[in-house]
């Protein structure tokens, strides 16, 4: 993945880490019949400007929840605690003109599957041009050469051919360039990737991660890129959260979690990879991720941790900051290198 | 394309054959005889009369020679004379047919407009909103025709004098206002199946995942229902319409002659009343002809409504 190596030194330090994103215990809890606990449990997050910060975890860990309420997109009826501010402004506030403005100018989102993010009975030109003319307020003819603009960076061929096409006739990977294409449209300070580049090849996805590296050194677009897969995250972004039965359960920067996972979790999620050279057995993490019907008093990783004990089963989770930097939410912060307990 | 349209041509026409002779067939298997009907009284029937009557217009030919005499005259653009009349059924169903077709098209206009828009009051409000339309549309189609027909008569044309009663009108204006009763009255039952559909279809557009992204990217929520809702829920809502307005044109049966105008529907009473076997024979050919210019219609429509259509249509 040559494309994708570590940030340049430069690029963090040219926009003097403003403070972007800052999710402040952030709690959700979803009504429904056996949801025993909140989707969300006192998240908090930051993203800097200029900053790729990875949300990693399984599924039904609360990542996309998390994204999602950056644009205040939880479903209806949902309880919403905490506050979520993006560059000063509180989102869970904001008027209904000042959101529809978040949404089209500062903030964009670029979902997994890219085929159920397009209107299916509408070109791919009007999906475009939708949101420059009805969001920004455009003008037509200005609105139809951006597009073809915004196509063109995102490396797709022959753009005005691409503008007249339906979603069913353009591939997975071209419809993901077109959908983050149309993220950029309104030049977001913000973009939140939910599993955007997951279902690609790996040459497309690396083409769409060096495009968006590059809006970010050269207009600092901060990124908030969930995925589920560790390594990726590791060798991706400036810092990495890992999110496990809707809370952090481990914050640091992206070198320091790889080298050194100090929650049991994190630790798991690296020994699931199996590496080239490295004669250790693939361990999956025993058991399965909760779901929302599950209510834990203490831990919620105690079922399934190697190094737990009794006492976790009662300990109340709460983050612990770590020497280097970050945090993680594991009363067995004794240990030094719990991934060494977790891989014998 | 070409060879779609001939495929669609011929297929109009097979089945416009198959429909002729079941009309055909069923009006020669109804009872009566129409050799009766056209001597007259009761009283100067007498068996050579009948007879004679009977050799002049062929009545006593086997079915498939009637048929055949019918069906080479209807290709060759002669519907036969009326019986009862004697004019060419041409002419007088031709006279008839304007004014059948503008009642149809007005109350097609009228069903399409309102059921259309209280499906997406009710998809969009929801709650009680959404039970109001239920109750009041389900409790218009519950109500025969020729009842409604004779409430809108009371209360729009007697009691406040808003529109006349009977007849048909001159010129568009005055039409407009003659057929307004006789369309409410074949509309208004029609609403609670499109505004039903309506609802339902957007109901089924909104849970898809582009409809949240489109609200995610700040396009204002009328815009998001008028663009990708509504639109894309079009498809079941225009098929339902077409073939509720292709079904109109059986309506007008009852609806003309509470009304009395002079269209295709009261043509077709007074023809089976009177044993006028060519010229029943004629507006029905017409009706079923009406039914499936309108259902062919909705299928070339569709691949505009929804362009994944398209790709299997070509495949085909």
């Amino acid at each position: 993945m040559t494309m994708v190596e570590k940030a340049n030194a430069a690029a963090e330090h040219r926009f003097d880490h403003e403070r972007l994103l800052d999710i402040e215990d952030l709690t959700v809890e979803l009504p429904g019949v056996g949801a025993r606990r909140p989707v969300l449990d006192a998240v908090r997050l930051r993203v800097d400007r200029g900053e790729v910060v990875g949300l990693v975890g399984e599924s039904g860990s609360g990542k996309s929840t998390a994204a999602k309420a950056v644009l205040r997109m939880l479903p209806r009826g949902a309880r919403i605690g905490g506050r979520v501010g993006v560059a000063g402004q509180e989102v869970l506030t904001l008027g209904p003109g000042d959101l529809r403005d978040l949404r089209a100018r500062r903030v964009a989102m670029v979902h997994q599957d890219p085929r159920s993010s397009l209107n299916p009975v509408r070109r791919i030109g009007d999906f475009l041009t939708e949101r420059l003319i009805h969001t920004l307020g455009r003008p037509k003819a200005q609105a139809y050469a951006e597009a073809l603009r915004l196509l063109d960076a995102v490396g797709i061929v022959r753009p005005a051919e691409r503008m007249r096409q339906f979603p069913h006739e353009l591939s997975g990977g071209m419809l993901q360039r077109v959908v983050i294409a149309a993220a950029l449209a309104g030049d977001p300070e913000l973009l939140l990737a939910d599993e955007a580049t997951s279902a690609l090849d790996v040459t497309t996805q690396a083409e769409i991660l060096a495009i968006l590296r590059e809006h970010r050194t050269r207009r600092g677009l901060g990124l908030l890129f969930i995925t589920h897969d560790l390594h990726l995250a590791a060798a991706y972004c400036d810092r990495v959260y890992v999110m496990y039965a809707g809370r952090v359960v481990e914050e640091r920067t992206a070198g320091q979690l790889f080298e050194d996972p100090r929650h049991p979790y994190t630790a798991g999620l690296l020994a699931c990879t199996p590496e080239l050279g490295d004669p250790r057995p693939i361990r999956p993490i025993p058991g399965r991720p909760p779901s929302l019907d599950d209510a834990f008093p203490g831990c919620p990783f105690v079922a399934r941790c190697p190094v737990a004990q009794t006492a976790c089963e009662t300990w109340r989770p709460v983050a612990r900051e770590l020497d280097g930097g970050g945090s993680v939410m594991c009363r067995r912060t004794d240990l030094d290198h719990p991934v060494e307990m977790v891989r014998a | 394309m070409p060879a779609r349209a001939l495929r669609i041509t011929l297929g109009l026409l097979v089945t416009l054959l198959a429909a002729s002779f079941v009309i055909f067939g069923a009006i020669y298997a109804a009872p009566g005889d129409p050799a009766a009907f056209l001597v007259g009284g009761q009283e100067d029937a007498t068996p050579e009369k009948l007879a004679a009557v009977r050799a002049a217009y062929h009545l006593d030919d086997p079915l498939w020679v009637q048929y055949g005499d019918w069906i080479g005259g209807v290709l060759h653009g002669d519907l036969g004379r009326s019986m009862q009349y004697h004019d060419q059924v041409a002419d007088l169903v031709s006279s008839r047919v304007p004014t059948t077709l503008f009642l149809v098209s007005y109350s097609a206009v009228l069903f399409v407009v309102a059921g259309v828009a209280l499906g997406v009051l009710s998809a969009v409000r929801g709650g009680r909103v959404d039970g109001v339309v239920v109750a009041v549309t389900t409790l218009l189609a519950s109500i025969p025709k020729f009842v409604k027909a004779l409430a809108l008569v009371a209360f729009l044309g007697v009691q406040w004098g808003w529109f006349p009663v009977t007849g048909a009108g001159e010129g568009f204006g005055d039409r407009l206002h003659h057929l307004t009763l006789p369309a409410l009255s074949l509309a208004l039952g029609e609403l609670a199946v499109v505004s039903r559909v309506t609802r339902q279809s957007m109901l089924e557009q909104y849970a898809q995942d582009h409809v949240a992204v489109a609200r995610a990217a700040g396009l204002s929520e009328f815009k998001v229902i008028r663009r990708h809702v509504l639109r894309n829920a079009l498809a079941p809502v225009v098929t339902m319409c077409g073939l509720i307005t292709a079904s109109l044109f059986a309506g007008t049966v009852v609806v003309e002659t509470a009304f009395g105008i002079s269209g295709m529907g009261s043509l077709l009473v007074q023809a089976i009343n009177t044993h006028d076997f060519p010229v029943t024979q004629a507006v029905l050919l017409l009706m079923v002809l009406a039914y499936m210019l309108v259902t062919t219609l909705v299928d070339l429509v569709h691949p505009l409504i929804d362009p994944r259509v398209r790709l299997e249509g070509s495949a085909a």
